[in-house]
């Protein structure tokens, strides 16, 4: 298993929440103190240079306008990034493709990192969650079908090397594709894609893309991964899915003993407690299906921020799956009850960092998550193994 | 049904006389009925719903309004609506207005109810309060001179027709997201519009402002604005009866004119 530390680049220091409307795209950027933000950048690009010391790989992602991810140019980060670490392998996930106008330019930077970083990029995928449709003045209607021609549109520009080549599709068009640099590695850099439904990951399997999901818990999960390694097979890939095509993100919090993780734990709940989104920015019209949409219309008035919060303890996000804290030990088996449960995974993408936990706490849960539950976990979960196994040999037994 | 270039269009009819097409606005054409039928008593209404509302479908190739207005330009042929009046509302409106600049002598008169379409405001504003980033109850009161009485109560209605409700929004932004609610090129077509149009608002309407009905009007060489008291965006749902009387009013008086000889 590969382990990942993901840092949002938050920026924490906001007047109350009952202030503000919204956390995400109308919060004033008068609030954002630049002086404060650029020793936010230093700290957050020197937590992941402790990852990289620690043996851990790299992982950033990309929003616009909020307070929650204060990184709406990920490659930027990602070229600095490049030129400060020398080993860890480094994550972009990822570029919000549905939400981008120009694909070849995305080819163009994930190439020129690429080569910065002499082949050490992965280049993620995402669609872009619903909050970034209003600040990319992005039509949040046929999204996955922008998505994919982009996706493919990229790998394209990155594979092709005897000069110009074009295309007019349906959302895109580029009469002349010769980017420079080309990628360092061959023939592209590794691809991921983030989906948290089921619908997408089959499609993602059917490419034989890494399928990463991102909070999802014991409830969602195993349905997404089922259905990446149905579109696996049914496109002919084999049976077998290695463990490596799968990777799971969630709070991350390991400490020496129990109530140092627990303080970490608490203060990493900021991803989910300050996030204050009101209904109409996280459901445009078409974002989601009409028939999922019309599910939602009519709670329109209900305060979710109120129930996401009252929801948000320690306890229940650790029960829930989408948090791993505790010491050591506790830590493992909460990853192995989760990697049992979903049938097996080959990333771990740690939520790290969040709100106000301070850079020795992130830094103190780096480390004794890289020097104790790591080492254990390349063991127990190696990446030769296959995603699905168990799970399925389970069922067979049950069958016979 | 009504099958056109890949669309399968749902249609309502209703009455006799001079053909009427009928252009419904965003919100789909089932709140509008009992409109319809006051219209109905005078005029043969002949009302699609738009592909991607209501139940017409939405073939992936049709993405804009000026698609819809082509769907419509094969629809008039095929019901041999050589010469027709036409009635549009907000996103209807728009429709009828791009069906006039392409064919204007199939058309006799033309209403046009708190329509979107055009920009003519200045750059750094919005010409129309963005729809997709409000809460729905500022949304209502935008929409509606009194939401406390007309809003749509989303909690208590049926699963079939909330289906329909977050369709319609969907085609809508679909339609209308970039550029906002308008087509940039549509404000220099208007000019082949030579027929009498009237251009009616609610009073109250916070999504169609009195300015810009006036500017949009101003485009077309024989347009007048109307407005309707005590009505917001939906004035032939709020005020039915009174929104069908100035309708009907007009395209009588400018058909009695016309017969006369007395066209301006």
């Amino acid at each position: 298993m590969k382990a990942w530390h993901f840092s949002e680049n938050a920026y924490p220091y906001l007047p109350p929440a009952d202030e503000y409307e919204s956390i995400r795209v109308s919060l004033p950027n008068r609030i954002y103190d630049p002086k404060k933000g650029a020793a936010l950048y230093d700290r957050y690009i020197d937590e992941w240079l402790v990852a990289e010391d620690e043996g851990v790989e790299i992982m950033l992602n990309e929003h616009h306008q909020t307070a929650t991810c204060v990184d709406p140019a990920a490659p930027l980060v990602l070229a600095a990034l490049a030129r400060l670490t020398k080993t860890a392998r480094l994550l972009i996930l990822g570029n919000p493709v549905a939400n981008r106008r120009q694909p070849v330019r995305i080819a163009e930077e994930m190439a020129m990192v690429d080569v910065l970083s002499k082949g050490r990029l992965e280049c993620g995928f995402v669609r872009g969650v619903p909050y970034e449709v209003l600040p990319a003045n992005s039509n949040p209607v046929r999204m996955n079908e922008r998505q994919w021609e982009a996706m493919d549109l990229i790998v394209k520009a990155s594979t092709s090397h005897d000069g110009p080549v074009s295309h007019e599709g349906r959302f895109f068009h580029h009469r002349n594709i010769n980017i420079w640099p080309r990628p360092y590695q061959q023939p592209h850099p590794p691809i991921w894609v983030s989906t948290t439904t089921p619908g997408g990951a089959g499609r993602v399997g059917a490419r034989g893309y890494v399928q990463a999901t991102f909070l999802t818990g014991y409830r969602g999960t195993p349905a997404i991964y089922d259905s990446y390694r149905k579109g696996w097979r049914e496109a002919g890939r084999g049976h077998d899915v290695p463990v490596n095509r799968l990777a799971y993100a969630a709070l991350v919090y390991a400490g020496e003993s129990e109530a140092e993780a627990r303080s970490g734990a608490e203060k990493l709940l900021w991803y989910m407690t300050a996030n204050k989104v009101p209904l109409h920015f996280c459901y445009p019209p078409g974002y989601v299906p009409a028939p999922v949409h019309a599910q939602i219309l009519p709670g329109a008035a209900i305060d979710q921020h109120a129930a996401n919060r009252a929801n948000a303890t320690v306890d229940k996000a650790i029960e829930a799956g989408i948090m791993f804290a505790g010491t050591p030990d506790q830590v493992f088996r909460q990853i192995k009850q989760m990697y049992d449960h979903v049938g097996g995974f080959g990333h771990l993408l740690i939520m790290g960092q969040a709100g106000f936990l301070e850079h020795d706490e992130t830094v103190r849960g780096i480390k004794t998550f890289a020097r104790e539950v790591y080492p254990r976990l390349k063991e127990a979960f190696p990446d030769t193994a296959v995603s699905g196994m168990r799970q399925e040999s389970l069922a067979a037994r049950v069958v016979a | 049904m009504i099958s056109i270039a890949g669309v399968e269009l749902e249609m309502f009819e209703r009455g006799h006389g001079a053909p009427l097409l009928y252009l419904h606005g965003g919100a789909g054409i089932v709140l509008d009925v009992p409109f319809i039928d006051l219209l109905a008593r005078e005029r043969r209404i002949i009302a699609p719903s738009h592909p991607g509302f209501g139940k017409s479908s939405l073939p992936d190739w049709l993405d804009s309004v000026d698609d819809i207005a082509h769907i419509y330009l094969e629809l008039m042929d095929r019901l041999d609506l050589t010469r027709t009046d036409i009635v549009g509302l907000s996103i209807g409106g728009w429709i009828a207005a791009e069906l006039a600049t392409k064919v204007p002598q199939r058309f006799g008169r033309l209403v046009l109810i708190g329509p979107v379409g055009v920009k003519t405001g200045r750059p750094d504003q919005l010409d129309i309060p963005d729809v997709f980033a409000l809460p729905q109850d500022k949304l209502d009161r935008l929409r509606f001179h009194d939401p406390a009485k007309n809003a749509l109560d989303l909690a208590s209605m049926p699963e079939e027709e909330l289906h329909i409700v977050a369709r319609n929004r969907e085609t809508l932004a679909l339609l209308t997201w970039e550029p906002y609610m308008h087509n940039p090129k549509l404000k220099h077509r208007l000019h082949r519009v030579n027929v009498p149009t009237l251009f009616l608002r609610g009073a109250s309407d916070g999504i169609v402002s009195a300015e810009y009905l006036e500017r949009y009007a101003a485009l077309i060489p024989q347009a007048r604005t109307e407005t309707i008291a005590e009505a917001g965006h939906l004035p032939h749902v709020e005020q039915p009866t009174a929104t069908a009387a100035k309708v009907l009013h007009f395209l009588q008086s400018t058909q009695a004119a016309e017969t006369s000889g007395a066209r301006s």
